[in-house]
């Protein structure tokens, strides 16, 4: 086996419903992985974007470029992975907390750059954005009190500078 | 003016230049029915099951080149007609197949006859369209015709709800089709071209091996140039069969499983392989590791996610066939390879394609060789197992197009009907389907439109009582256990064909085969069926068993 990459690839697609189908069966029929997934219009209404963060050894990464351009309904593929490029997500933890636990939660929100969205007297609600490392250390650390719930967007990315 | 949505959808099929529409009739597509009713500019084919429609609509786009077309009515109609639409994925051609959808407000209801057509087909299509409103019509079908036959052709899907084929608005049909997402690369990056020409320049032992995407571009003169011009052996797969004439001192016929010895040796040996719409499949290939390891690889083909797909390739070359070789055929003069050349002519002479006489009873490989004398230039529809190989190799095409076969997906059923669309697309050939006591019978029911249009087709059943070559893989890889493939409650096929109406003849003996294809060459009003009655358990060969490499094929006769 050769060795496995991650790789991010931004995808340009005509608006219009399913391609998202189109995209997602194309991974599930060949056994592809997707890691993380994300689906918005760009500033253009009639084109969405799709972000979708993959594994797999230089062949596979390989296919999956050369299988997404075949989408008739793909306008362009890049794999950010090759340049350098800035990658974010955007986490929401709701995590319980007592009045009394709060003080030292949101101290510890202050050093990952969470902002807190909502507070009840038994939670906390905190939005953090960053990268894949970073999230992962909030994570960790915010679980120690308990996280309630989670949700994230999946990675947006895009490339560094400008590249016509 | 203004005009219903099925009246659009047919005015714009007969803007695509379409002949035939191979459908069958049901609710969810009674407008489009109903306006092709009387209509003489495109003509409405009734087939009797709706897999006989998109095959049929297959073979008449495998046979002509243009886009077949088949019509079915939503749920299980449409259902009916994916195993063609699959087919003609998998092969590569240019197909469009309407479906009639219920009405809109019903979809998604679990509607009577709905069935989401759109996600059962989207593995097994080139692309599809859920029509959203009468105005979409002649947009949809102009941008469907363009994809279905450029680039790497394929089957596209038209899924048009009841409402949206009575819903009346202005039809005007688009001058242009222009689709920012989907430009086909058509010519070859030169870089390339050049590299691939210095290979062949310095190759000591260099194959072509071409597929069926030559045919597929209309290739075929342009790779005879190539191959006349370099002197280099050439194997064509089942696939491009007759896009270079198998008659020829430099064609070594095709390789893999079921292929000559030579073409397989030749790969073993080669030290360059320039393959033209090959795909490098795994009936050809063989055990990768093993196959054609001392070989730098051209590949040239319109599709980038078939080059290194499965062997790495040294120069790819992404383009029409036709654009990059007529580029080649610049750059390229006469190959200095006569060892190379005297090593291929021994290899074809030792080791032909050959049978011995087992039994008193006709041989099937003996048919096909009087098929092919009596028919040589006959288009050959075959079918799917023993005899379609047995076909492939005692038959010696020699254009292209001329033989039609499912060989991506290896449809059992398919020939009668391609045989059909084949028949009306080329009226002044004679069409010959070669088919198997078991694939026969998938579509049978096909006969009676074949009889009602009165198409002379040839119909030769190698009826070995057996779903023969699953039989020889049980008898070579299961011990003999010959687990439900016994076909010997066949029907009398010859009785059964007089009973639809054609001309059935049955043949037992050697000495009947000639005098029966003689006769059948008369009958030119209708279908003649004859049920050759051949030896039970022959097997094909030679045979690459699953696993080895292209080097081991096994020759069966010593
Ligand atoms: C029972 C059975 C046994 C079989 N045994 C054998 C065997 O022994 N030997 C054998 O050869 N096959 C055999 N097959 C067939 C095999 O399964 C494949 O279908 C076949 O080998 C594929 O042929 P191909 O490589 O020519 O590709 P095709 O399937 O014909 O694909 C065409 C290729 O050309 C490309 N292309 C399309 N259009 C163009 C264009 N305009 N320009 C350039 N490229 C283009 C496509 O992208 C594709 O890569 C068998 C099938 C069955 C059912
Ligand atoms: C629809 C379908 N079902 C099953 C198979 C598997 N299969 C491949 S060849 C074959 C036997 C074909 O029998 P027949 O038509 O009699 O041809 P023969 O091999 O005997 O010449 C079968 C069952 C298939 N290819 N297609
Ligand atoms: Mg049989």
């Amino acid at each position: 086996m050769n060795p496995e990459e991650r790789h991010i690839f931004s995808v340009l697609v005509e608006n219009r419903f399913g391609v998202l189908a189109r995209v997602a069966g194309l991974f599930s029929g060949r056994g592809f992985n997707i890691d993380s997934l994300n689906v918005a219009e760009t500033h253009d209404k009639s084109i969405s974007q799709i972000t979708l963060v993959t594994h797999g050894d230089a062949q596979i990464i390989e296919q999956i470029y050369q299988h997404l351009n075949r989408l008739i309904d793909v306008i362009e593929v890049t794999d950010l992975s090759t340049g350098t490029h800035v990658e974010r997500e955007l986490v929401l933890i709701k995590i319980g907390a007592k009045p009394h636990e709060r003080a030292e939660i949101l101290q510890v929100a202050e050093v990952f750059r969470a902002r807190v969205v909502d507070v009840t007297t038994t939670s906390l609600a905190l939005e953090i954005t960053g990268d894949e490392g970073k999230l992962k250390a909030a994570i960790e650390v915010f679980d120690s009190y308990g996280i309630l719930e989670l949700a994230r967007t999946g990675k947006i990315a895009m490339m560094r500078g400008f590249d016509s | 003016m203004e005009l219903s949505g099925a009246k659009i959808l047919v005015e714009s099929l007969k803007r695509e230049g379409v002949e035939y529409i191979f459908g069958l009739n049901g609710g969810a597509a009674m407008p489009i029915f109903d306006a092709l009713y009387g209509e003489t500019g495109v003509k409405l084919i009734p087939m009797r099951h709706e897999q006989g429609c998109s095959h049929a609509a297959d073979g008449y786009a495998r046979a002509t080149g243009n886009v077949g077309v088949a019509l079915a009515t939503s749920g299980p109609g449409a259902t009916n007609l994916v195993t063609g639409i699959a087919t003609a994925y998998m092969d590569s051609i240019p197909m469009v197949a309407i479906t009639g959808q219920v009405f809109t407000h019903y979809i998604g209801s679990d509607a009577f006859q709905e069935c989401d057509v759109i996600g059962v087909t989207r593995p097994i299509c080139k692309h599809s369209y859920l029509i959203q409103s009468s105005d979409e019509v002649a947009d949809v079908v102009a941008e469907a015709f363009h994809i279905a036959k450029t680039g790497k052709p394929g089957p596209v899907i038209i899924d048009i709800a009841k409402d949206i084929q009575m819903h009346e608005t202005l039809f005007r049909y688009p001058e242009t089709v222009n689709i920012r997402s989907y430009k086909p690369q058509v010519d070859g990056d030169p870089g390339l071209v050049s590299q691939a020409a210095a290979l062949i320049k310095n190759a000591k032992r260099p194959i072509i091996y071409a597929g069926g995407g030559v045919v597929l571009a209309n290739a075929s003169e342009e790779l005879r140039q190539l191959t006349l011009k370099t002197g280099i052996p050439i194997t064509v797969t089942l696939m491009g069969l007759g896009a270079f004439p198998e008659t020829h001192p430099l064609a070594m016929e095709m390789p893999g499983m079921h292929g000559s010895c030579c073409a397989n040796y030749a790969f073993t040996d080669a030290d360059l392989v320039i393959a033209v719409g090959a795909r490098f499949d795994d009936r050809v290939t063989g055990d990768l590791s093993k196959f054609a390891p001392n070989a730098k690889k051209i590949h040239i083909d319109i599709d980038p996610s078939c080059i290194g797909k499965n062997v790495p390739i040294d120069v790819p070359i992404v383009g029409d066939a036709k654009n990059v070789l007529t580029a080649l055929n610049k750059q390229v003069s006469t190959a200095n390879i006569d060892p190379w050349r005297a090593q291929i002519q021994e290899w074809k002479q030792k080791y032909p394609f050959e049978y011995e006489q087992k039994s008193d009873k006709v041989m099937p490989q003996y048919v096909i060789e009087q098929i092919y004398e009596h028919y040589s230039d006959a288009i050959v529809v075959g079918d799917v197992g023993q005899h379609q190989m047995w076909a492939a190799q005692y038959f010696k095409f020699t254009e292209p197009r001329q033989w039609l076969n499912s060989g991506g997906l290896g449809t059992m059923g398919f020939s009668l009907p391609a045989a059909i669309g084949a028949q009306l697309g080329c009226p002044d050939k004679t069409v010959v389907n070669i088919n198997g006591d078991g694939s026969y019978i998938m579509t049978i029911q096909e006969l009676v439109p074949a009889i009602t249009l009165k198409l002379p087709l040839k119909i030769f059943i190698i009826n070995n009582m057996y779903l023969g070559m699953v039989r020889q893989w049980q008898e070579l890889f299961h011990g003999k256990r010959y687990s439900a493939v016994d076909y010997h409650d066949n029907p009398d096929f010859a009785l059964l064909a007089q009973a639809f109406g054609a001309t059935g003849i049955r043949v037992e003996h050697t000495e009947d085969v000639r005098p029966a294809l003689q006769k059948a060459k008369g009958i030119t009003d209708g279908p003649v069926v004859i049920d050759f009655i051949v030896d039970e358990e022959e097997n094909v060969f030679p045979m690459v068993p699953a696993g080895a490499g292209l080097g081991d094929v096994v020759r069966g006769l010593s």
